[in-house]
């Protein structure tokens, strides 16, 4: 049996090799490989304590510290956000604990470790996106019984979950889940892709890159394979669809991706900016200029038509 | 009202035991479409454990259940795949329950509980769903422009009638009632019943009712067993049972209603 430390000469610190002991990360992946043969099937796993409060990341941390290695250059991302607290601290946990490269770039990671986005660029085969989730039972909202939305699962009983969306046309005219938006994958398995925005559903469907999903508090893993199917629920007279912004990013100028809004003042201006700091600032770099950019000063000049609304 | 030879449920020699003590021992019967059969008798005498073992809800000790099923005939409802199981009991048959609160989803709309079983068997078109949930409305006497509250919202009477369209709305053949007018008053019971006897009729539903009410009873039901400590003891046609009782304990029980 395998014990020894992974890369001895780089753990200078008294952790193991990315802070999981070599048989939780074991454990870890045994679930992960059964995840990933069953698509969307919610296996569970013991869960450790990590050094972090749950709903902070615990399930995703302890996914990325399974598969892991050292060679991987890890991104860390929260709210599409590089330099937020929790993207910030998971990074610096891995930098610290296994020793590897980080990178706020896309296109360098080898493993993306999400709160809530997928980054706006498409990712490659060579890539892991690791997802931390808060709830992983999509049926939960209707069916408290664990023992109930286990059975619904098995028997393929997924009515329920259109209950809810009929509730949200009843309520609101139109499907205003915009969130954990529950999917069909592969056509057999309802799941609730995380917190995620919904813009980011269609990203996930076909996706080239391996989808891993950790519940820390719940102790459940699941996965999606890369170019699996994956499909938004939804009604034949209210079919889904993403939500859309009428304004550009005030730094870039995107007119395509997830945009975030800034309160400017207590006057009513607002911008628009993109969630995905890497493909923000990447554009800007391409010389992409939104009409707010920094070379105009923030919110003096410019009040967009919606305040006025 | 059409009615076939054919029998739609056939229980046979059904005996319900827990441990040492009888649920209900020995009771066979066939119900054929469109007949309205009353388990009546007083309260621990095994009407509720014969209703779910029927109901698929509770497997019995001995003995068989047979449902004529719409697609593969007469079928032993235990031996058939818990899916497939649970596929019938949400589509050829219905359960309303005596406190309606068991039988309704409380934090989500009456529309949205009416809609529910359209979209477990599949039913995709939001304004279908809509306006089924609205006839259904109407056809048990509830406002239409109640559909999008919540039932907690509903009086007791309503959320009673709310949980029969939630159950009827995929059209069953087979209806199990669990004392459906317990709890009510008087006269939102007279009006239930109103409302019930209606639907049986005009939908051809084969009903099993269980009542410690003979009233409810004589209204409702073609058919009446009368079960004492767990096993049948006089069974027939409702008028001849109730009018001309032979076993001692159902003379009791017809006498101890107040006659004006």
């Amino acid at each position: 049996m395998e014990q020894t430390v992974n890369n001895p000469a780089q753990a200078s610190s008294a952790y193991n090799f990315a802070y999981l002991d070599e048989q939780t990360k074991r454990m870890i992946r045994r679930a992960l490989l059964k995840a990933v043969a069953i698509p969307g099937y919610q296996v569970p796993f013991a869960g450790r304590e990590m050094p972090m409060p749950y709903g902070w990341g615990t399930g995703g941390v302890q996914v990325t510290a399974a598969v892991i290695g050292p060679d991987d250059t890890l991104k860390v991302i929260d709210q599409g956000a590089d330099d937020t607290t929790n993207a910030v601290s998971i990074r610096q946990f891995f930098a610290k604990t296994a020793n590897v490269a980080t990178t706020e770039k896309t296109a360098k990671a080898s493993i993306i470790q999400t709160r809530h986005r997928i980054p706006e660029k498409e990712l490659r085969e060579d890539q892991i996106l690791v997802y931390q989730v808060p709830i992983p039972e999509p049926l939960r909202f209707l069916e408290p019984r664990e023992t109930e939305t286990r059975k619904m699962h098995a028997l393929e009983e997924y009515g329920l979950m259109h209950v809810k969306l009929y509730e949200d046309i009843s309520r609101h005219g139109h499907i205003a889940t915009t969130y954990a938006y529950p999917v069909m994958v592969n056509d057999r398995y309802v799941m609730d892709p995380s917190p995620t925005p919904k813009f980011d559903n269609p990203k996930m469907d076909m996706m080239a890159a391996l989808q891993l999903f950790g519940a820390g508090r719940e102790k459940r893993i699941y996965a999606l394979p890369p170019y699996t199917k994956v499909k938004s629920l939804d009604f034949e007279d209210h079919p889904f669809e993403v939500q859309s912004w009428k304004d550009e990013c005030g730094m870039c100028g995107a007119t395509d991706s997830y945009l975030d809004e800034v309160i400017l003042d207590d006057k009513g201006n607002r911008m628009f900016v993109c969630s995905d700091t890497d493909y923000c600032s990447e554009r800007q770099d391409a010389g992409h200029r939104g009409p707010q950019h920094h070379d105009q000063p923030l919110g003096t000049s410019h009040s967009n038509g919606k305040a006025a609304e | 009202m059409t009615r076939s030879n054919e029998p739609l449920l056939r229980v046979s020699d059904l005996t319900m035991m827990y441990g040492d003590r009888v649920g209900c021992r020995n009771v066979s019967f066939e119900l054929r479409p469109g007949e309205v059969l009353g388990i009546v008798g007083e309260s621990g005498s095994g009407k509720s454990t014969l209703l779910r073992s029927i109901s698929a809800q509770q497997e019995p000790t001995k003995g068989t259940v047979e449902y004529h099923t719409r697609i593969d005939g007469i079928r032993d409802v235990y031996q058939m795949s818990e899916a497939q199981r649970r596929l019938l009991m949400r589509t050829d048959w219905a359960f309303v329950h005596q406190n309606a609160r068991d039988g309704l989803r409380m934090n989500v709309s009456a529309g949205a509980n009416i809609g529910e079983r359209l979209m477990a068997v599949g039913d995709r078109h939001y304004g279908n769903i809509r306006n089924a949930a609205e006839n259904w409305l109407g056809k048990v006497e509830i406002a239409t422009e109640r559909l999008d509250d919540l039932p907690s919202t509903f009086s007791g009477g309503m959320q009673q009638r709310l949980q029969i369209a939630r159950n009827l709305v995929t059209s069953p053949r087979l209806v199990f009632m669990d004392e459906p007018t317990g709890g009510l008053d008087v006269s939102v019971q007279a009006r239930l019943l109103d409302l019930l006897r209606g639907l049986v009729h005009d939908l051809n539903l084969a009903v099993i009712i269980v009542t410690h009410d003979l009233a409810v009873a004589r209204l409702l039901s073609h058919r009446l067993m009368v079960m004492q400590r767990g096993e049948v003891i006089e069974s027939g046609l409702t008028d001849q049972v109730l009018d001309d009782p032979q076993h001692a304990y159902t003379q009791l029980l017809v006498s101890s209603i107040l006659q004006n």
